[in-house]
């Protein structure tokens, strides 16, 4: 990619000086930012005893891998995570059709009451999710849903915001597309299906990351629809250990580092995604 | 009345003769629709209605009119919960200004944008409580990191996430250095449609780096700006999981003058289940949104530059 700034500055020794303070500064900032990772997996690796020592060492005296085992012995990682995998494969599939599916239609469908129901729908975006909480809960223990997966699952899947996001996407692919298909004979759902989804696979891959970064990181909704902790998933389980290990810190790091590396793999590889979604949203949490 | 009808006749029946029938739109939006309403527009109004009830755990609640809103305005720890909110939500912002100076720089430079980008990123997706963990240990006020480098430089350590005079702005730092990725990508993003031209014309009549920031950059960036300070305390108000992992343990007091609204809805509604006073506090929450938000709108209109 060039850069229409540093272009013409490039060539003069005074720009490339400048460039390389720029680089100074936020690589300054960038240790920052990645210092309590750093931090995290050193002491990962170190005893109990070496890391409740003041001052602290830096590498691992003696590498253990001693925390790890302790994680996996006291927390049922695997079955939490299958929990959180589970949750977040269903809302992301769920928020996916149920977005698309009312995105086209308020995008293109004519149909009465439209504007109304949009403008109902967009309004609660404004809503803090808080105030859902209480009729959610009654909702899912009504329907017996207390302690499943798909009480974790099932709120996130309905968001005005993926509608919203959803419809700006289809709004942005021009009428003809689907008046050929028209013309060709396809039917509504034939077009939205071949012709108009396929168009739209960014905004569809923007939405999935998204959604798997909320539902991967969910506290709050988690801790509440898993009392009794039969299907926790990793992010209370995580939680529960600070509890049991409050100072056992190679132990709490090491989960901290296991629980959090699967969303972290998805973000390196899938980058563009996660970068698209949050500019075309500019919504967080 | 209905949509289409207000449109032009002509319009009308040429979507009528070639489009599908209105029936499509409806199925179409159907499970939207059933979801939204029962998940989210019910349960509003249901949350709505408890915050005039007293609410026993058990079985039906009894109409107590504007009880629970008055016993709130006498609720000293809702007073602290609020003002805990408003300082971590303060502290959050001096994040924007630090995120506008980053962004400007990462555009500035010819290559590593993206690695930059990647590497500031990383605490947006990782666990919260995960994170809150690792800052929890950089905090400890015995062997913690940060004690360590400050008494490299001479200042006395704290139990900063332990004491009640800095756990709320340990937690605020933290929520900086967290929410810095989502702001830098959309500051980049308003970056990208500064059009280039207007920098090498103020470079050829002189202008350096800080002018160009100060008269071309930060003008044309004013609505991104916007947008990450309205969002900005949008979320901050709404902040949790940071107060749950890094306060929540047995023997600290620091907890009791630390909480944060969210976090005394979630006590009150879902741990000693007293749903009234919990609704009764997330409707305030919402108040207090809509009016920063309202407050934010009409003060942009000094700030914020469109062309």
């Amino acid at each position: 990619m060039t850069d229409p700034i540093t272009k013409p500055r490039n060539g003069t020794k005074a720009g490339r000086r400048g460039e390389w303070v720029l680089h100074l500064a936020l690589t300054a900032t960038a240790a920052l930012m990645v210092a309590p990772f750093a931090w995290q997996l050193l002491t990962a690796f170190k005893s109990t005893g070496e890391a409740s020592q003041s001052p602290p060492t830096f590498w691992p005296a003696a590498p253990t891998g001693d925390a790890f085992t302790t994680f996996f012995d006291s927390v049922p990682v695997w079955s939490q995570f299958t929990v959180s995998a589970s949750a977040l494969a269903l809302r992301v599939v769920g928020q996916l059709v149920v977005a698309a599916l009312a995105g086209y239609a308020f995008a293109r469908l004519r149909f009465p009451g439209r504007t109304v129901l949009f403008g109902l729908f967009i309004a609660m975006l404004m809503v803090p999710s808080q105030l859902f909480l209480i009729g959610q809960f009654e909702l899912i223990r009504d329907f017996k849903l207390l302690d499943t997966i798909p009480a974790l699952a099932i709120p996130g899947m309905f968001s005005a915001f993926g509608i919203f996001l959803m419809r700006q996407a289809f709004m942005s692919i021009p009428t003809a597309y689907e008046e050929a298909a028209r013309l060709d004979g396809a039917g509504p759902l034939r077009t939205f299906a071949f012709v108009m989804l396929p168009m739209v696979k960014p905004t569809l891959g923007a939405l999935a990351v998204l959604t798997s970064l909320y539902s991967w990181n969910d506290l709050l909704w988690s801790l509440i629809v898993s009392p009794r902790g039969d299907n926790r998933p990793l992010t209370v389980g995580l939680a529960g250990l600070q509890g049991q290990y409050g100072t056992d810190y190679p132990t709490l790091m090491a989960g901290a580092l296991v629980a959090s590396l699967p969303l972290i793999v998805i973000f390196l590889v899938l980058q563009r995604q996660f970068f698209n979604g949050i500019a075309s949203s500019g919504l967080k949490g | 009345m209905t949509a289409p009808s207000a449109r032009p006749p002509a319009r009308r029946r040429r979507a009528g003769g070639l489009g599908p029938s209105p029936l499509w739109g409806y199925a179409m939006i159907a499970p939207a629709f059933i979801g939204l309403a029962a998940l989210y527009l019910w349960p509003f109004a249901k949350t709505f209605g408890k915050s005039f009830m007293d609410t026993p755990a058990f079985g039906p609640g009894t109409w107590t009119g504007l009880d629970n809103y008055t016993e709130l305005l006498g609720d000293g720890d809702f007073w602290q919960a609020f003002g805990n909110s408003a300082i971590y939500t303060a502290i959050l912002l001096l994040g924007v200004p630090i995120a506008t100076v980053l962004a400007a720089l990462i555009q500035q430079i010819g290559r590593g944008r993206a690695v930059y980008r990647v590497l500031y990123f990383l605490p947006v997706v990782t666990l919260p409580v995960a994170v809150s963990m690792v800052w929890r240990f950089i905090y400890n006020g015995d062997f913690g990191l940060l004690n360590w480098a400050l008494s490299l430089v001479g200042i006395p350590g704290q139990y900063w996430v332990a004491d009640d005079a800095y756990a709320i702005y340990a937690i605020g730092a933290v929520g900086i250095w967290m929410s810095l990725g989502v702001n830098l990508i959309i500051l980049g993003a308003g970056l990208q449609s500064i059009p280039p031209e207007l920098y090498e014309a103020s470079s050829m009549d002189g202008a350096g780096r800080v002018r160009q920031f100060f008269s071309i950059t930060l003008p044309l960036l004013s609505p991104s700006v916007f947008l990450v300070t309205v969002l900005t305390v949008i979320s901050a108000l709404q902040m949790f999981d940071l107060v749950f992992v890094m306060l929540r343990s047995v023997d600290n007091t620091a907890l009791d003058g630390s909480k944060t609204i969210v976090y005394l809805f979630y006590e009150k509604a879902f741990v000693q289940f007293d749903q009234g006073y919990g609704a009764a506090i997330a409707v305030v929450l919402l108040l207090v949104i809509m009016l920063a938000t309202v407050f934010q709108f009409r003060v942009q209109r000094r700030w914020v530059f469109y062309d």
